[in-house]
């Protein structure tokens, strides 16, 4: 499986992208739109219509849910065919996502079963592991939950305390342990759980529910999601058969890591659906309430925040299906027949863990700003439990927290991208010195790029984009091999990268619309100019920090020099900018382009 | 049996209706077109009937219009439908109830169906005529506003229930017949993952006017005996007002906003 250098994963900061290239939403097909509009109205009548029961807990009723969904196919879509699925493309798998997002708790319950708790199966499951499993998993007849976290091991995973011990006759694995906040564990039937043979070999099993001395504690009080399950799973003395050690003794982090960076980018793109249902519904509230005899939408404050919120979901829009293209650019030449399919997949995939890992950072902090902003524009009634937002603000808050937290994953941004150039994957280095190279001459006073749509913004973002080469050059040439402790540094480079990958894939997605039509294009174009101008500052913000941090003296001189050539800008008129926005969506009434 | 099914497609309940300058036509860029909630009930009692008749039973969906309709064939397709027929020709288009009844009579007869499901109305214009004049030009018995139906020992024959004021009446309509389907009679179900996979694979045969053996004079505009001259849209509400304080000061607040604002008292 050869990559080319342009299209390797993190190469988005050293090469250019041509729009024409890349994957957008409106490129959906009519049979992508029909599996969309099946779990579309899915989500709205059964799962939305039976919120109140799933969010009291009520017996059976978010199972039943997640069975219903198995009965439509949505549970199938990453499961090979052989295997009783329908392996999708990664753009359905995510448009899906995104529209089940919608569905709160059960958004949860959706992804620990078909991400965390089946592909671990798909990816390293034997011959006759997924035989056994797969096709069940696929229906929904058995429900799967992941088993990783303990009380005393979160992102520190590895420091897991369960353990396992092989019984005399070989049979069997003893597993002893406590696990924490098993989403779906409350009626799941199969569990991925994760141990130490010997107290030493981290490693991978596949527990039966119904095997002697499994057990599940009581469910968590947690501040959203309420209608997902979320226990203590805990083995006492439980024999697991040895056919049941899922992937080799002592590999386990490969499938608790991998697991985890391949499910990720599934969870950015729900917050998209997320957002938007928030939107939508906050526009109409917003229209409807009249406050000295307007309705509140008119206010400039309200537009303001309507246009943000929209510019900031298109945004996060246009980097999930941008890397879904990717994705499915890179799985398309794989031989799904072939042995080697499933490990070829699961590396296919892993070559994007940088722009996946931005996805979920991104996709999670948008969410948060859309949800806080529409409790914000119900005023006291989005304070109370019998609106909509109370919930959307309590559900969204832990999609910075799970499936690797936020920091840890701003960690693997930079660190994934350090480590493909020290393996001489990505020439970031040569890139980052000839930039540096390229500062220290006169600027060049050729304005030809000047003209033309967009043109200054995407300077800008090119722009960025070599400010996240010079700040990580530069950290790298003062840390060298002790970066990997430079937490802060580590995080404010991620920021730069992250919204390097933003502006860019907005802008693609945008000139992708505009070549078919620029007048029908007005608001994307708007919005993507106001992102870029409203995020160039932040950047520069960000990069004073990390060029005070790494440099002294001259040095500091000449690296801020070289920095505001290249975050210079006249400001736009951005508030009427946001202005324009806003009127287009609220004549619209949702988030619709 | 041989089952047909007549599905529509309309704006989305949730489409902004927009009138065109000259208020004589609905301006359609940009609205979002979904299958009749009505036609959702009658290809999912095809696909019960089928279900319970046996493998020789066939669903058919058929329908008039422009090439957006392809949608919502496909979707019947996807929730398991056999076959779908697609009547379009230029020469369809502007035609009243009446006129594109002609059509739709036509391809059913050509294909000879032994029970034509539909909505009881399109909730777009809301003519819901179309179904009895395509039983009219066939000459078969109708069943108006069906929320049961039960297929006799022989399945030459229905037993249906229709919705009447204050109750049902129940009839027994030999075959074949039209049956017009009203909510209550069942839950669509939904198109499953599979089902759209599968559905791709399905033909949607394309017949126009001279496949149909038609004229152009006795369809569309050229062949209806209505045509509509303008839209009026209703006036728009006024906002909501919530009154406050107990019963008895809204009560008074409200008679005083009847005389004095709403000036009906």
């Amino acid at each position: 499986m050869a990559i080319d250098v342009s299209k390797k994963g993190g190469s988005f900061l050293i090469a250019e992208t041509d729009p024409e290239e890349v994957f957008i939403p409106e490129d959906f097909s009519e049979e992508q739109k029909m599996f969309a509009k099946t779990a579309e109205d899915f989500v709205f009548n059964e799962v939305i219509a039976n919120i109140k029961k799933t969010e009291a807990k009520e017996e059976g009723a978010m199972v039943g849910l997640l069975k219903k969904a198995g009965e439509l196919g949505l549970l199938m879509i990453d499961i090979p065919e052989k295997y009783g699925g329908l392996e999708l493309d990664k753009a359905t798998s995510m448009l899906v996502a995104e529209v089940i997002s919608k569905g709160g708790a059960f958004a949860t319950t959706f992804g620990g079963h078909t991400g965390i708790g089946t592909l671990p199966i798909v990816f390293f499951g034997t011959e006759e592991q997924k035989q056994k499993y797969l096709p069940r998993l696929a229906t929904g007849e058995i429900v799967s939950a992941y088993a990783l976290t303990e009380a005393g091991s979160g992102s520190d995973a590895l420091a897991a305390k369960a353990r396992a011990e092989l019984t005399e006759d070989g049979k069997h694995y003893v597993l002893n342990g406590e696990k924490t906040f098993i989403s779906n564990g409350g009626f799941a039937d199969v569990f991925i759980v994760f141990a130490k043979i010997n107290s030493e070999d981290f490693s991978c099993f596949i527990v039966d529910r119904d095997l002697k001395g499994v057990s599940i504690g009581a469910e968590e009080k947690k501040m959203g999601i309420r209608g997902s399950s979320t226990v203590q799973f805990i083995l006492e003395n439980v024999k697991v058969p040895v056919e049941n050690l899922l992937g080799e003794q002592g590999k386990g982090h490969r499938i608790a890591f991998n697991i985890l960076n391949v499910g990720r980018f599934k969870l950015g793109v729900g917050c998209v659906g997320g957002a938007k249902l928030a939107f939508d519904d906050t526009m109409k509230y917003c229209k409807d309430r009249h406050q000295f005899g307007q309705p509140i939408i008119s206010f400039g404050m309200m537009k303001n925040k309507v246009a943000n919120m929209a510019t900031n979901i298109y945004v996060v829009e246009s980097m999930s299906y941008r890397t879904a293209g990717l994705l499915d650019e890179v799985l398309s030449s794989i031989d799904k027949e072939s042995a080697e399919a499933a490990n070829l997949i699961m590396k296919g995939i892993h070559e994007y863990v940088t722009e996946c890992s931005i996805l979920k950072v991104k996709g999670s902090e948008m969410l948060d700003y859309v949800v806080d902003e529409a409790v914000q524009m119900y005023g006291g009634y989005g304070y109370i439990e019998d609106y909509p937002v109370e919930r959307y603000y309590r559900d969204s808050r832990v999609a910075r927290i799970y499936e690797g937290t936020n920091e840890i994953n701003r960690m693997l941004i930079t660190g994934m991208l350090i480590r493909k150039a020290m393996k001489g994957e990505l020439p970031l280095m040569e890139a980052a010195k000839r930039l540096q190279g390229e500062l220290m001459e006169m600027p060049s006073t050729d304005d030809s790029d000047n003209d033309g749509l967009l043109a200054e913004e995407m300077k800008i973002i090119r722009n960025v984009k070599k400010v996240g080469l010079l700040t990580t050059g530069l950290a790298f040439q003062k840390f060298t091999t002790s970066l990997d402790q430079q937490q802060g540094v580590l995080g404010g480079i991620a920021d730069i990268v992250i919204e390097g990958y933003s502006m860019e894939s907005a802008m693609l997605r945008t000139q992708k619309i505009a070549a078919k039509g620029e007048a029908e294009a007005a608001t994307v174009i708007n919005m993507t100019r106001l992102y870029v101008y409203e995020t160039i500052g932040k950047v520069d913000l960000w990069a004073r920090e990390l060029l005070a941090a790494c440099a002294e003296g001259d040095e500091l001189r000449t690296m801020l020099a070289a920095l505001r050539r290249l975050t210079r800008h006249t400001p736009i008129d951005t508030l009427g900018l946001r202005q324009e926005i806003a009127d287009t969506f609220i004549d619209k009434d949702k988030y619709e382009l | 049996m041989k089952i047909g099914v007549m599905v529509k497609n309309v704006p989305d309940t949730e489409s902004k209706i927009k009138l065109s300058a000259d208020r004589k036509s609905i301006e359609m860029q940009g609205v979002k077109f979904v299958m009749n909630t009505y036609d959702e009930f009658a290809v999912e009692e095809a696909l019960q009937l089928k279900e319970k008749l046996g493998a020789d039973t066939t669903v058919t969906v058929f329908s008039l219009g422009p090439e957006r309709l392809v949608e919502t064939l496909r979707t019947a397709l996807a929730m398991g439908a056999d076959a779908a027929v697609h009547l379009t020709d230029p020469a369809f288009e502007g035609g009243d109830s009446i006129a594109n009844a002609k059509v739709l009579a036509k391809a059913a007869e050509a294909e000879g169906f032994d029970l034509i499901l539909g909505g009881k109305q399109g909730i777009d214009f809301d003519s819901a005529q179309t179904l009895s004049a395509v039983a009219e030009f066939l000459g078969m018995g109708q069943a108006q506003v069906v929320t049961d139906i039960e297929v006799g020992g022989d399945n030459t024959s229905l037993k249906v229930r229709r919705r009447i004021e204050g109750g049902d009446e129940i009839v027994d309509v030999t075959l074949p017949a039209i049956i017009s389907c009203e909510k209550g009679l069942n839950e669509p179900r939904y198109a499953s993952l599979p089902g759209i996979m599968k559905a791709k694979k399905k033909e949607i045969k394309k017949l126009g006017l001279s496949e149909l053996g038609l004229s152009a004079d006795e369809v569309g505009a050229a062949g209806s005996g209505t045509q509509v001259v303008g839209y009026s849209p209703l006036k728009e509400r006024p906002p909501v007002k919530m009154l406050e304080g107990g019963p008895a000061e809204q009560a008074k607040e409200l008679v005083r906003l009847l005389r004095e604002e709403a000036k009906v008292l």
